[in-house]
């Protein structure tokens, strides 16, 4: 078998500050074959594989718990809410929440974002006010704020991407919000490029015009040490399932003051205090906006993956995951016909890398991969304006977690070279 | 299963790389666009029927191979065909794919055969039915407006 010597010809060395070996053994679906070959998983941006411990703690919630939270009087329910409870700390102080700050459990990031949109933007928004967002976003933080537009009469403005670098400038983004500015919805990661917009910058400018913000960090909380103190965002969005947890939970945070503003997204069971013929009040915040039975096997095994990355230490994500898309990178100049969609910007980017080869479908790129083990994902990447924008239907995107390693790139650069003997 | 053998034969690689039907038919042609939002394919379908015969049939756009060879292989079978008789086309093909039917097709169409084992990737076969499915929703809508003119 031929070896590419990717490492020695880029000069990119990749020492992982972790055991990989050692963590992919906590992973039960990487020893699956997929179509007969090994499984070689790059489609993380997607969804994340989870480790044996959040199986567990999924599965010892139905077998010694089993009861509903916040209700019952015996034993197991008391078991069960103080592990929701627990999972609630955990999330805490994976993202550094301040004693003002809360963490709401959702579905995902994508009820997080509506929540916001209808709780707070219906409420406080009226005709004229402007919205500031940016084309890199997944359809999940554009949608929600088009449909508001819509309703309010609001203006939807957007930060303008450098044709250059692709990246957001600065100057730009002082152009952009302005004081009629009331909100700002922004991408910590790009999907589709990795690319990690100057968040704080924008946090800064926003307030400084009283706008509040809106962070999907959807892409970012999974790969990188996450402070909502120190960012200072108003409300920050994220899914579990991508970040080792379960599908089905998330987590919205938020300000006190600015949760407080904010009407429920759900009304009835567990968010009430007293309920009349007529009319009701409601719990503080976080209850409050988590009416009805929650994802309780979801939240307790989000918990458990909060604890498996901080176990691993989130810096140390980031640098196993910055020396694979390097070497990611390096490898691929090398392949033929290969046009890579990336910002200039080395130093702001994720473990995210979108390509096509030559005019060969992204589908069928990807449907070769598959047919080699391998699992990335192809298409729009429910980023459709982004896509007008780079003027290209679809690419392929090979998305990297912390179980990666650099033989499985290896994998993938070799598997490329199928592709041009099936299409030439 | 083999990816050559079933999904990406020469046969449907030829019609992939064929610009013979890529091209827009004049304004009478009767014309829809569709897309598979999952994926990104999006044709233009063009069917030009005089007398209840397709005279001629197109496309353009983008997609996958499966896609547009798929398109491809549509628009030479259904030259000169009746819409009773490409309406019985649509149902073989989709047949074939979804219902596991050993197809049937006339032997100028017999191309379409090679389809048959996209019916073993689940996920592509939207893929190749997205220019059956449009052709579909056209031949209604030239058999509605044929009835509407004959009554």
């Amino acid at each position: 078998m031929s070896q590419i010597n990717t490492a020695g010809r880029a000069g990119v060395q990749s020492s992982s500050p972790y055991d990989v070996d050692l963590v992919r053994k906590d992973f039960p679906i990487l020893q699956q074959k997929m179509r007969g070959k090994r499984f070689v998983y790059l489609d993380n941006a997607a969804t994340s594989l989870k480790p044996q411990s959040v199986i567990d703690a999924e599965i010892a919630y139905y077998t010694t718990m089993g009861a509903n939270i916040h209700r019952g009087v015996y034993e197991f329910s008391e078991r069960a809410t103080l592990a929701f409870d627990a999972a609630r700390e955990s999330l805490r102080a994976f993202i550094n929440v301040p004693e003002d700050g809360h963490i709401v459990f959702t579905k995902g990031a994508t009820e997080g974002v509506n929540m916001v949109a209808s709780g707070w933007g219906r409420r406080h928004l009226q005709s004229g006010d402007e919205i500031v967002t940016s084309e890199l976003e997944h359809h999940a933080n554009l949608v929600p704020w088009q449909e508001l537009a819509r309703e309010k009469g609001l203006v939807l403005k957007f930060l303008p991407i450098d044709p250059e670098t692709g990246t957001l400038s600065l100057s730009g983004i002082e152009e952009t919000i302005t004081d009629r500015t009331r909100l700002v919805a922004i991408t910590a990661m790009s999907n589709v490029t990795g690319y990690l917009p100057p968040v704080k910058e924008i946090v800064r400018i926003a307030h400084a015009h009283g706008a509040i913000v809106l962070v999907d960090g959807a892409q970012y909380v999974s790969h990188h040490k996450t402070d909502v103190t120190d960012l200072d965002c108003d409300f920050l969005v994220f899914s579990g399932h991508k970040m080792l947890g379960p599908t089905g939970t998330g987590v919205l945070y938020g300000k006190e003051a600015c949760l407080d503003q904010m009407t429920p997204y759900n009304y009835g069971g567990d968010m009430i205090v007293k309920v009349y013929k007529d009319r009701a009040t409601y719990r503080d915040i976080p209850e409050r906006f988590e009416a009805g039975t929650p994802n309780v096997a979801g939240v307790i095994g989000l918990g458990a993956a909060v604890r498996y990355l901080l176990n691993l230490g989130m810096d140390n994500v980031a640098t196993h995951e910055r020396n694979l898309i390097r070497y990611l990178t390096a490898a691929a100049e090398d392949v033929p016909g290969i046009a890579v969609y990336a910002t200039s910007d080395t130093e702001h980017l994720g473990g995210i890398f979108s390509f096509n080869l030559g005019d060969v479908h992204s589908h069928d790129t990807g449907a070769i991969l598959d047919n080699e083990g391998i699992a990335v994902r192809t298409g729009f990447h429910c980023a459709q304006p982004y896509m007008r924008f780079l003027g290209i239907p679809g690419t392929v995107r090979a998305s990297l977690y912390l179980y990666n390693t650099t033989e499985e790139i290896d994998i993938f650069i070799r598997a490329l070279a199928r592709v041009k003997e099936v299409f030439g | 299963m083999n990816l050559n053998e079933d999904l990406y034969k020469e046969i449907i690689l030829d019609h992939y790389k064929s610009k013979k039907n890529r091209k827009r038919l004049p304004d009478a042609a009767r014309h829809l666009e569709a897309a598979n939002p999952s994926c990104g394919d999006d044709i233009d379908l063009y069917l030009e029927v005089e007398n209840g015969k397709i005279q001629d049939a197109a496309f353009e756009g983008m997609g996958c191979s499966i896609c547009l060879a798929s398109a491809d292989m549509m628009c030479d079978a259904f030259r000169g065909k009746t819409l009773a008789e490409a309406n019985s086309l649509i149902d073989k093909f989709k047949g074939m794919l979804t219902r596991n039917e050993v197809p049937e097709f006339p032997d100028e169409a017999a191309d379409l055969e090679a389809m048959q084992g996209v019916a073993k990737f689940p996920l592509r076969i939207k893929c190749a039915l997205l220019a059956w499915t449009t052709a579909h929703q056209l031949v209604a809508e030239e058999n509605k407006s044929e009835a509407e003119k004959s009554s």
